[in-house]
């Protein structure tokens, strides 16, 4: 009676192993299919898109549309002015999120957990409701049609990244920052030589986090750019939709070509997205 | 001796204020700074050129009295997040049940479930355009396929809110690498012993699994409702350049404030609703905090 027990116990496991299987695969499939589209589409002619019954994939394969619809826009210019922005982006959000991370992780004082709690409590302010009087301000200072409101602010730290750098120094020993001390070094010398060569793994998230976040930025250009020279991909592939209408295969050519970088970056360093995710759990204690 | 060790102390609390330093001047210039700003200027007529005169409640008074879009961009915000919520926590929970299970290839299956949340900006909702266009995309071709006739989507306005939900749970997958981490937390003797005394599978989740995780799904419930009261994009880039899409089924609360704010420079006007969304989001976070401890499971015991 036991042995039967388990041997069907054992078959209700593979029965059950097998539809978990089925059913990720169908998951899959379904995720991936707006990609294949939108690739399969932008490698299509005009002619097949409008095709009744449709296509799943391009029968006559027109890689011209990439260049047309590159050419279409100053997209190359776009692309610049858009890895302007992320590259001060990337290096203003590395430097002051893990320098005051450090501070409030490692250094005594009066009023640091007052302060961390208004950080953590900054995060539920609504974007909108600073993003008026921050575009009054920038307008007063004569930034408008600058890059400098989109790149100035992220040297001043962000409350996510200041609590993902503080949770990592947080696993590392006090000892560590004691020794150091002892042996007469101060916290900047511990926080640059010592601290930022083991906190490579959220460095490396930070920086993609926060490339991604000034790649994907619509509201700041659209607010601070005026300039058609000035625009960054997202408000340039925003006017291209006003130029070609729906001329699908341009329109999904230039989407495939402004989330390539995205998706690339995704591919190559997936297991700093996974580490950014742990770092957040860390938070809903 | 003594006034050495306090000197260090000082040394040491100097050097702490500067390092937080960057966040704070950030946090004074950017953060609490616009906050009074705008609570100041949402009492007048502020236009950014001209004129800043106080006019008391004229502002709340008009929104909730003269601008039936007001009104519109609420419920639209509201139907949003009403759906969206409790679809993507559910939805991201049942991903990483089932890329918890000992299956082979879930290390492929996790990486192609969460890629599409890194994905977002214009071009994402441009490819959603496409696949929920009418006539040529992929969603109503396939419902051709199987001989139902998709609605028109974006073009009529009892599915445009639908569509933008349905976009939404593509990206699904972010909030379910929280809950896989948490689940491969579970100790598995829980499981374990569970299966001595006979539990089925669903027995597992309900008395197990799932008070484990609670604390996360209360993280997400927080997070994903303060950011879906910010939805501005969807609702920007899908209808046409920000005009809320057919009978303004797309004028989400953000969207409405941009118009009033950078359209016709209603500043006064916009940063009264700015402040009005404040306090909705405050609201509904303490509330959600208030009502964690019935609920919100934290090991050791003592309810946090």
């Amino acid at each position: 009676m036991n042995d039967r027990y388990y041997v069907s116990r054992h078959v209700q496991q593979r029965r059950s192993k097998i539809i978990v299987s089925v059913i990720l695969l169908a998951g899959s499939i379904i995720l991936l299919m707006p990609l294949w589209w939108m690739i399969s589409t932008s490698l299509k002619s005009m002619d097949e898109i409008m095709q009744y019954p449709p296509t799943f994939y391009p029968h006559e394969v027109h890689w011209e549309n990439y260049i047309e619809a590159w050419h279409t826009a100053p997209f190359t210019r776009y692309t610049l002015n858009t890895l302007l922005i992320c590259a001060f982006s990337v290096a203003g959000s590395v430097l002051s999120n893990s320098f005051v991370g450090y501070g409030f992780a490692k250094i005594h004082f009066r009023g640091r957990e007052t302060f961390m709690s208004v950080v953590l409590a900054t995060m539920i302010i609504p974007g909108f409701v600073t993003l008026i009087p921050q575009y009054v301000l920038f307008s007063k200072l004569g930034w408008v049609n600058t890059y400098l409101p989109l790149i100035i602010p992220p040297f001043f730290g962000s409350a996510f990244f200041i609590f993902m750098f503080r949770q990592f120094y947080m696993t590392i020993p006090n000892e560590l920052v004691e020794a150091a001390k002892i042996d007469g070094a101060n916290h900047f010398y511990i926080w640059f030589w010592l601290m930022l060569p083991m906190v490579k793994p959220v460095l490396a998230t930070v920086a993609i986090f926060s490339f991604n976040g000034a790649w994907n930025d619509l509201i700041g250009p659209l607010l601070y750019l005026n300039d058609e020279m000035k625009y960054t991909l997202q408000i340039g592939l925003q006017n291209f939709r006003g130029l070609v209408q729906t001329q699908w295969h341009y329109l999904m050519a230039a989407s495939t070509l402004v989330l390539l970088p995205v998706l690339t970056i995704f591919f190559v360093f997936q297991r700093y997205f996974i580490e950014g995710m742990n770092l957040t759990a860390g938070m809903k204690g | 001796m003594n006034r050495k060790t306090s000197s260090i102390r000082q040394r040491e609390e100097i050097q702490g204020y500067i390092f937080i330093l960057p966040w704070l001047i950030g946090f004074v210039v950017f953060v609490l700074g616009p906050l009074l700003f705008s609570l100041y200027g949402s009492f007048t007529n502020y236009n950014v050129t001209s004129r800043m005169d106080f006019i008391g409640f004229d502002n709340y008074k008009r929104m909730f009295t003269g601008d039936p879009l007001f009104w519109t961009s609420l419920y639209n915000t509201f139907y949003y997040v009403i759906f969206m919520v409790p679809l993507t926590t559910a939805g991201s929970i049942l991903m990483a049940v089932l890329l918890n299970q000992r299956v082979s290839g879930t290390r492929v299956y996790r990486t192609i479930y969460y890629m599409p949340s890194v994905l977002s900006g214009v071009a994402v909702y441009m490819l959603w355009m496409q696949i929920l266009s009418p006539e040529t995309g992929l969603l109503n071709t396939l419902l051709r396929l199987i001989g139902v006739e998709g609605p028109a989507w974006l073009f009529d306005p009892a599915w445009t809110k639908p569509a933008i939900i349905i976009m939404k749970m593509w990206s699904v997958g972010g909030g379910m690498l929280l809950y896989l981490a948490s689940m491969q937390g579970i100790p598995t003797q829980l499981y374990e012993s569970a299966d001595l005394d006979g539990a089925n599978a669903w027995h597992k989740f309900r008395y197990i699994t799932l008070p484990m995780i609670t604390p996360v799904i209360f993280f997400d419930l927080v997070t994903s409702l303060i950011g879906g009261f910010q939805i501005f994009q969807e609702g920007y880039v899908m209808s046409q350049s920000g005009d809320g899409g057919p009978m303004n089924s797309l004028l989400f609360y953000n969207l409405h404030m941009w118009n009033k704010a950078f359209e016709v420079f209603d500043m006064g006007y916009a940063m009264a609703m700015a402040w009005i969304l404040f306090v909705i989001v405050m609201i509904l976070t303490a509330l959600n905090l208030k009502y964690s401890k019935n609920w919100v499971y934290y090991e050791g015991g003592d309810n946090r």
